[in-house]
Parts: C-alpha cells; sequence; structure tokens
C-alpha cells in the first residue's frame, strides 16, 4: 500500500513544528538537543516522501548525510554539556547567563 | 546492470585535498610526538594553507564542474577560497602566543581551523544541495569546538553551547527549506537545475518554492548574522577565544555569503521581487541595531560583534542590488572586512595580555603614548571599519552603495550612509582614547611576537594599500563575477 504524499508532508511539518516549540521553550540543554534531533528527522521524513513520489534517488542519498551530521552534531553537543555540568553542575539554560547585553 | 563511474579530475580539488591531508598530518604528529616538542604546528598549517593557495592561483580561470556536476570550478569560487586561505592564515599567525598564555597551544586547534576552512570551501564551490549543507556542518562542527576550546573558562563554555543549540537549530530550518526546494522542484538538488526547474512549475509549486525560500534565509540569515537571527552573535564572540572569534568573523561571514549569493543569484533569479524586499527589511534592521547597539557596549569582542552585525546589514545591501557592481562589491568587501577585522582583533589579544584581562575599551587609554605603533594599528582599523577614505573599508562601502544606487534602491543607499555616520561614533571612539585619554597606570609590556607582528603590518598595509589601488581586487572580483552571466 503506497502512502500518499500528503501524509508524509503532515507528519513532517508537525514533527518539525513540534520540535522547533520544544527548541524554544524547554529549559534542558539535553531536552533541546532531542527537539533539534526530531525536527531533522522530520526534514528526513520530508525528503523520503518527496524521493519516494518523484521515484528520484537524491532525496534519499540525502537523509544519509544528514544522519551522519546529525550524530556528529550530537557528539559535539554532549561533549559540550558535559564540559558544562562539570564547571556548573547545571544543565539548564537558564544558568548559562555569565554574558548578557 | 552497469554503473557508470564518472569521470574526474583530482587537480580540481587540490586545495580541499591539501588541506584535509595537513589537518590529518598535524592530528598524528600530535599523538606522536612527544610533550613539550609541538611547537612547529602553526608553521606545518602555515606551509599547508600556502600550498593550498597556489593550487587555487594554479585553477584561476578554469570554468565548468567536475565530479559529476557536484563541484563548480570557477573564479567565484576560487576567489573566496583564497579569502578563506588568508582568513586562515592570519587566523594562526595571531594565535600562537595567545593559546600559549591559556596552555592550549594544541594540535588539534591548527586541525580544526584547517578543517573549518575545508568546510568553507566545500560551501563556496558546492553545486549541489548536499554539498553546500556538509560544507556548512563541517565548518559549523568544527568552529562549535573551537569555540568551547578552553574548557576549563564559563565563557568559553557558555559561548559553545549557545552556538551549538543555536547553529544546529537554524541548520534544521536551512534542511527543511532544501526539502521543500527539492519537492518543488520535482526532485532535483542539483543548483543548476533548481533554477529552471522552480521556473518551469512555478504555477503548481510557487507556494512550496517560496516556503523553501524562506526557509533558507532563515538558516543563512543566522550563519551570516543578520537581525533577527543575531542574538547568538554577540554572546558567542564575546565568549569564545579572541582568535577563534576572529576566525569566526571572517571565515564564517565570508563562506556563508559566498553560498548565500550564489544559491540567490543563480537559483532563485525569477523570483527577485519576492526575496529583495525580505532582504531590504532585513538588511536595513540588520544596520541600524548592529550599529545602535554597538555604541552602548564597552566590551571591545562584543563591541566587534555588534560591528559584525552591522557589516553583515551593508554586505546585505549588496546582495539586494543583484546586479553586478553588487557582486563585485560583495567580493571586494568580505575581502577587506576579512584584512581589517583579523588586525583589529589581533590588537585586542596584545592589548589583552595575560589572559585577556583588558577587554574594556577603557584599558585602551594612554595606549597612544606608550605603544604608539599598535595604536596606530588599531586606528587604522578603526578607521577602515567606520569607512573612512584611503582605507578598504571606504571603497567596499563604496561599491556596495553604488551599486544598490544602480539598482535604484536609493532609501537603502541612504539609510546605509546614514548607518556608516552612527558607526563613526563609535569605532573613533577607541581612536580618542588610545591618544587623547591619559593611561590610568603604566600599561605594562606587551609581548609582542614576529607571527603577530607580522599579521599586523601585513593587514594594516594592505588596508591602507587596497583602498588607495583598489584596481587588482577589483579587476579579480569582477572577473569573478562572470560566473553568473545572468546578472
Amino acid at each position: 500500500m503506497a502512502v500518499p504524499l500528503e501524509c508524509y508532508l503532515g507528519l513532517s511539518v508537525a514533527l518539525f513544528t513540534l520540535g522547533a516549540i520544544g527548541v524554544l521553550i524547554r529549559r534542558n540543554i539535553l531536552i533541546i538537543l532531542m527537539c533539534i534531533e526530531m525536527m531533522l528527522n522530520a526534514v528526513n521524513l520530508a525528503f523520503i516522501g518527496f524521493a519516494d513520489t518523484f521515484k528520484a534517488v537524491d532525496g534519499q542519498m540525502f537523509v544519509f548525510f544528514v544522519m551522519t551530521v546529525a550524530a556528529a552534531e550530537v557528539a559535539v553537543g554532549l561533549a559540550l554539556v558535559v564540559a558544562v555540568f562539570r564547571n556548573r553542575a547545571t544543565v539548564s539554560v537558564d544558568d548559562l547567563n555569565l554574558m548578557k547585553w | 546492470m552497469t554503473i557508470n563511474i564518472p569521470t574526474f579530475c583530482l587537480s580540481s580539488i587540490g586545495p580541499w585535498l591539501t588541506l584535509t591531508v595537513t589537518a590529518i598530518v598535524v592530528l598524528l604528529l600530535d599523538a606522536l610526538s612527544p610533550k613539550g616538542r609541538k611547537a612547529y604546528f602553526p608553521q606545518l598549517s602555515l606551509l599547508g594553507l600556502a600550498v593550498a593557495a597556489v593550487q587555487t592561483v594554479r585553477l584561476w580561470g578554469r570554468t565548468g564542474d567536475d565530479f559529476a556536476r557536484m563541484v563548480y570550478l570557477d573564479n567565484f569560487a576560487f576567489f573566496f577560497y583564497l579569502v578563506l586561505i588568508l582568513g586562515a592564515a592570519l587566523t594562526v599567525l595571531i594565535s600562537r602566543q595567545y593559546l600559549e598564555d591559556y596552555g592550549k597551544n594544541l594540535g588539534e586547534y591548527y586541525a580544526l581551523i584547517l578543517f573549518a576552512t575545508l568546510g568553507m570551501m566545500l560551501m563556496v564551490a558546492g553545486a549541489h544541495l548536499i554539498m553546500i549543507f556538509l560544507g556548512l556542518e563541517i565548518m559549523s562542527i568544527a568552529i562549535y569546538v573551537l569555540a568551547g576550546l578552553f574548557r576549563e573558562d564559563l565563557r568559553s563554555n557558555e559561548a559553545a553551547i549557545k552556538y551549538l543549540v543555536l547553529g544546529a537549530f537554524s541548520s534544521a530550518f536551512l534542511l527543511f527549506g532544501m526539502a521543500m526546494l527539492y519537492g518543488a522542484s520535482g526532485g532535483t538538488l542539483y543548483l543548476n537545475d533548481l533554477a529552471h526547474r522552480l521556473v518551469e512549475t512555478a504555477a503548481l509549486t510557487k507556494p512550496l518554492t517560496l516556503l523553501g525560500l524562506a526557509l533558507l534565509l532563515v538558516g543563512f540569515g543566522f550563519k551570516v548574522a543578520s537581525v533577527p537571527f543575531h542574538m547568538w552573535t554577540p554572546d558567542v564572540y564575546e565568549g569564545a577565544p579572541t582568535s577563534v572569534t576572529a576566525f569566526m568573523a571572517v571565515g564564517v561571514k565570508a563562506a556563508a555569503f559566498a553560498a548565500f549569493a550564489r544559491i540567490m543569484f543563480l537559483v532563485f533569479p525569477a523570483f527577485l521581487p519576492q526575496w529583495n524586499m525580505l532582504l531590504w527589511v532585513l538588511a536595513v534592521a540588520t544596520m541600524t541595531l548592529g550599529n545602535v547597539v554597538a555604541i552602548a557596549q564597552s566590551n571591545i569582542k562584543r563591541m566587534l560583534a555588534y560591528s559584525s552585525i552591522a557589516h553583515a546589514g551593508y554586505l546585505l545591501v549588496g546582495l539586494i542590488a543583484a546586479n553586478q557592481l553588487g557582486g563585485v562589491s560583495l567580493l571586494y568587501y568580505l575581502l577587506a572586512y576579512t584584512l581589517m577585522n583579523v588586525g583589529a582583533f589581533g590588537v585586542v589579544i596584545l592589548v589583552g595580555r595575560k589572559k585577556d584581562s583588558y577587554l574594556n575599551i577603557n584599558d585602551y587609554a594612554g595606549l597612544g603614548a606608550q605603544h604608539p605603533a599598535l595604536a596606530a594599528a588599531m586606528a587604522i582599523f578603526m578607521f577602515a571599519l567606520a569607512g573612512m577614505p584611503g582605507t578598504v573599508g571606504f571603497i567596499g562601502k563604496f561599491y556596495i552603495f553604488s551599486a544598490a544606487i544602480q539598482a535604484g534602491y536609493l532609501w537603502l543607499v541612504l539609510i546605509g550612509v546614514m548607518n556608516s555616520l552612527i558607526s563613526v561614533f563609535y569605532y573613533l571612539r577607541i581612536t580618542v582614547i588610545m591618544y587623547m585619554r591619559p593611561a590610568e597606570a603604566d600599561l605594562g609590556a606587551i609581548a609582542f611576537t614576529p607571527s603577530m607582528n607580522a599579521a599586523l603590518v601585513l593587514t594594516a598595509a594592505a588596508t591602507i594599500w587596497f583602498g588607495i589601488f583598489p584596481g587588482l581586487i577589483y579587476n579579480l572580483a569582477l572577473n569573478s563575477m562572470k560566473a553568473f552571466p545572468g546578472l
């Protein structure tokens, strides 16, 4: 059974929006990183949906690159979270307030 | 089934290969060499950058594409290769003593600078959206790590994590925009194909195209630090190590603007009225906010961060003009900005002395009397950033504003010139403090090193020289803009 493009896109947009809202309102850096992952996965879903509809393989290739890059980004992100936690014993963005104008 | 392997020529990505190999060699040597004998990484990096520059010069004039149409070979890309290599080399020159003071003169710093430069090159030469995305991320991930280089320093931590979260957030928008364009064009990611596919299918998929365009603007807006996506800039610039700030300010901006300009000029010429009005508003807001808020800053790095936001606004004007002179002015200004900004950050490092103890603008009092050469260099950079005649900053702004006049954006130019006047206030204030106000105490010795001296003399001399004789750069830039025959 073929899933129509609208379903892919609807789910993708919903996931992306949820992720974006999560980044903006959550206060824990780990949750924010997860929300960013969700946004990237929403992008992947959109690419797969389009690639399936157009029978063009570029979109599916793109997904592999996005996944690889997301993994690298999270590796660096978690390392930084560990560094912050060692110095400040906090993972909340509200406590990252040394610099303000 | 047979698979055709496309032919390719390794020399067309020679500079990339050189930088990759140099970076890996630096990392290996770092791991293998005994402790205390690691002084040669800057020289090795400079050697790699020099070889890459020579390869770029030898590529100059090549046209077309390579690697199954993934890589553009044109002078536009090569011009930016040279600007990026220059920025990276100057950064290496100003870093060494600064990092040693912090005990962080490590091999991975230089390797990461080289990898980031490589990512920037991928961005400016990318002919396929995957290439541009990959370049952007190679650059960004390396720079997230660099911003957090001082692990024990709370500000550096904070800068890195803020940059990472907001950078990844903006990448997600950029990617979603790319996905929308992929859908709108009916399944292609090549920039060349996107341009005419988007026009052909315009009747059917225009909303999707515009959504993709808007999301791309958000993504690039973050990277070039344009209002309203500028919030990270002051914090990250202030918290990151000063040498990394210099690299971020010039390299990331140049690469992001290059990719931005290529996409706008190549893929969206048919949608000019749509993106132009949007960018008009963004440019005005960016210039005004950057300049007005910079006045209120007392930390020099923060002031330069807001100045960098303001400069993003001027550069957007060149992009909006969307004519040949606009492109030329963009290329010229990004080179000029590299020279004057790395120079200014070099002085900030020297005046900051041990571990950035003196970053307030009032710490510059008495510099003119006690260290006249350093003060003169800073004055040159400040004059150039303010756009005084006789410096590269003036010529760059002159090209940008004449391009906008040519394209008929009179009001934009008026606002730009007014902004330029506002900016004179805070740049000249530094000069006034240096020369007119006596030092509260003896400033003490400043640790000049040969490499730092070389970087400052080179940037100061080039700032003046190309401000008086802009012909050479102008011709190179004009030649580069032939990559976009439609303009």
